[in-house]
C-alpha cells in the first residue's frame, strides 16, 4: 500500500438542505436519452438496493431518492478513503405529458433505469394554418 | 482531500510529505486524469478489505488478480444500449476500460481472496497469512 494520494473523480454532493445526522447526500450521475416512445433516465446509485429507491412525480417534478447500505466490512477499520458514502438525491423538472402510472423503474448493478413513456394523447398534433 | 489515516499515528511528517506531494501534483502542467474506480481500504487484524463503487459494471466484466502483494482490478464499463434515433439529453456517466492496482501490506495467498459485488459496490476481502497476524507477547514473571 503506498502513501500516495490518488486523484479520483469526485462524487458531487447534492445542493439540498443539510441532514440532521451530518451524513452527505450525493447527486447521482445521470444519462438521459430521448427515444421515440419517451424518455429514459439512467442514474448511478452504487450501494442502493431496489427496495430502497423512492421515486415521486409531483407537479412535473420527478424526484429520485436512494438510501445507501453502508459497506463496513466486519471487524475492519477504514485505513484509506477515496470516496464517501451517502444517500443519493436528485430532482428533474419534466414536461407535463408523462403518465405517472406508466413510469417503469429497474435497478441493476447499482444503476437505476427509469422509463417514462409519453402519454398517448400528448403525442404531437400538427396544426395546419390556413391562409385567409 | 483525504489522507491515509494510519500515517498520522507513527510518523508526524508523513502527512506533511503527503501534502507536499499532493501540491506538486496539482501544480499547473501536471494535470492528472481522475482515476477510476475510487477505492476505500479497510484494515484489521484478520484481513484487509478493498471496496470500490462500480455502478453499471457487470460482475462478469471485472477481473481481479493477485500477484505477490499487488492486487489488480480491471474491467470495462460498457455504454448502455440505446435504440437507434435516440437523442442524448445528458451524458454524465463515463464508459470504457479501467485498471487499478493496490499494493497490499503482505503477500496474499490466492485461496484467501474473496470478492463479492452487491448493488454495484465491489468488496474484496484478503485474509492475512498466519505469519503476518499480530501476536500477543506474554510477559513472563522474573
Amino acid at each position: 500500500m503506498t502513501n500516495d494520494v490518488t486523484h479520483t473523480a469526485d462524487k458531487t454532493p447534492a445542493e439540498t438542505p443539510e441532514t440532521t445526522t451530518g451524513s452527505r447526500i450525493y447527486r447521482p450521475l445521470t444519462d438521459i436519452v430521448e427515444t421515440t416512445d419517451g424518455v429514459t433516465l439512467m442514474l448511478e446509485m452504487p450501494g442502493v438496493a431496489a427496495e430502497d429507491v423512492d421515486i415521486t412525480l409531483e407537479k412535473r417534478v420527478l424526484t429520485i431518492r436512494g438510501k445507501v447500505h453502508a459497506t463496513q466490512p466486519e471487524k475492519l477499520q477504514l485505513a484509506y478513503a477515496e470516496y464517501g458514502e451517502g444517500d443519493f438525491e436528485r430532482a428533474f423538472t419534466m414536461s407535463d405529458d408523462f403518465d405517472p402510472d406508466k413510469i417503469g423503474a429497474q435497478v441493476s448493478n447499482g444503476v437505476l433505469t427509469l422509463t417514462l413513456p409519453r402519454a398517448a394523447e400528448a403525442q404531437p398534433k400538427k396544426i395546419t394554418v390556413t391562409a385567409s | 482531500m483525504l489522507y491515509p489515516t494510519y500515517t498520522r499515528r507513527s510518523d508526524p511528517f508523513a502527512v506533511m510529505r503527503s501534502m507536499l506531494r499532493d501540491f506538486e501534483r496539482t501544480s499547473p502542467g501536471r494535470a492528472t486524469q481522475p482515476v477510476f474506480p475510487a477505492v476505500n481500504v479497510w484494515q484489521g487484524d484478520e484481513a484487509v478489505a478493498i471496496t470500490a463503487e462500480l455502478p453499471g459494471v457487470d460482475p462478469a466484466d471485472i477481473d481481479i488478480s493477485v500477484k505477490e502483494n499487488v492486487l489488480t482490478l480491471s474491467g470495462e464499463r460498457k455504454a448502455p444500449g440505446v435504440p437507434e434515433g435516440a437523442r442524448w439529453h445528458r451524458n454524465e456517466r463515463g464508459f470504457g476500460k479501467f485498471a487499478r492496482s493496490v499494493r497490499l501490506p503482505f503477500v496474499a495467498a490466492e485461496d484467501k481472496v474473496e470478492a463479492r459485488m452487491t448493488n454495484g459496490v465491489l468488496r474484496i476481502v484478503i485474509g492475512r497469512p498466519e505469519e503476518d497476524k499480530p501476536r500477543k507477547i506474554e510477559i513472563k514473571a522474573a
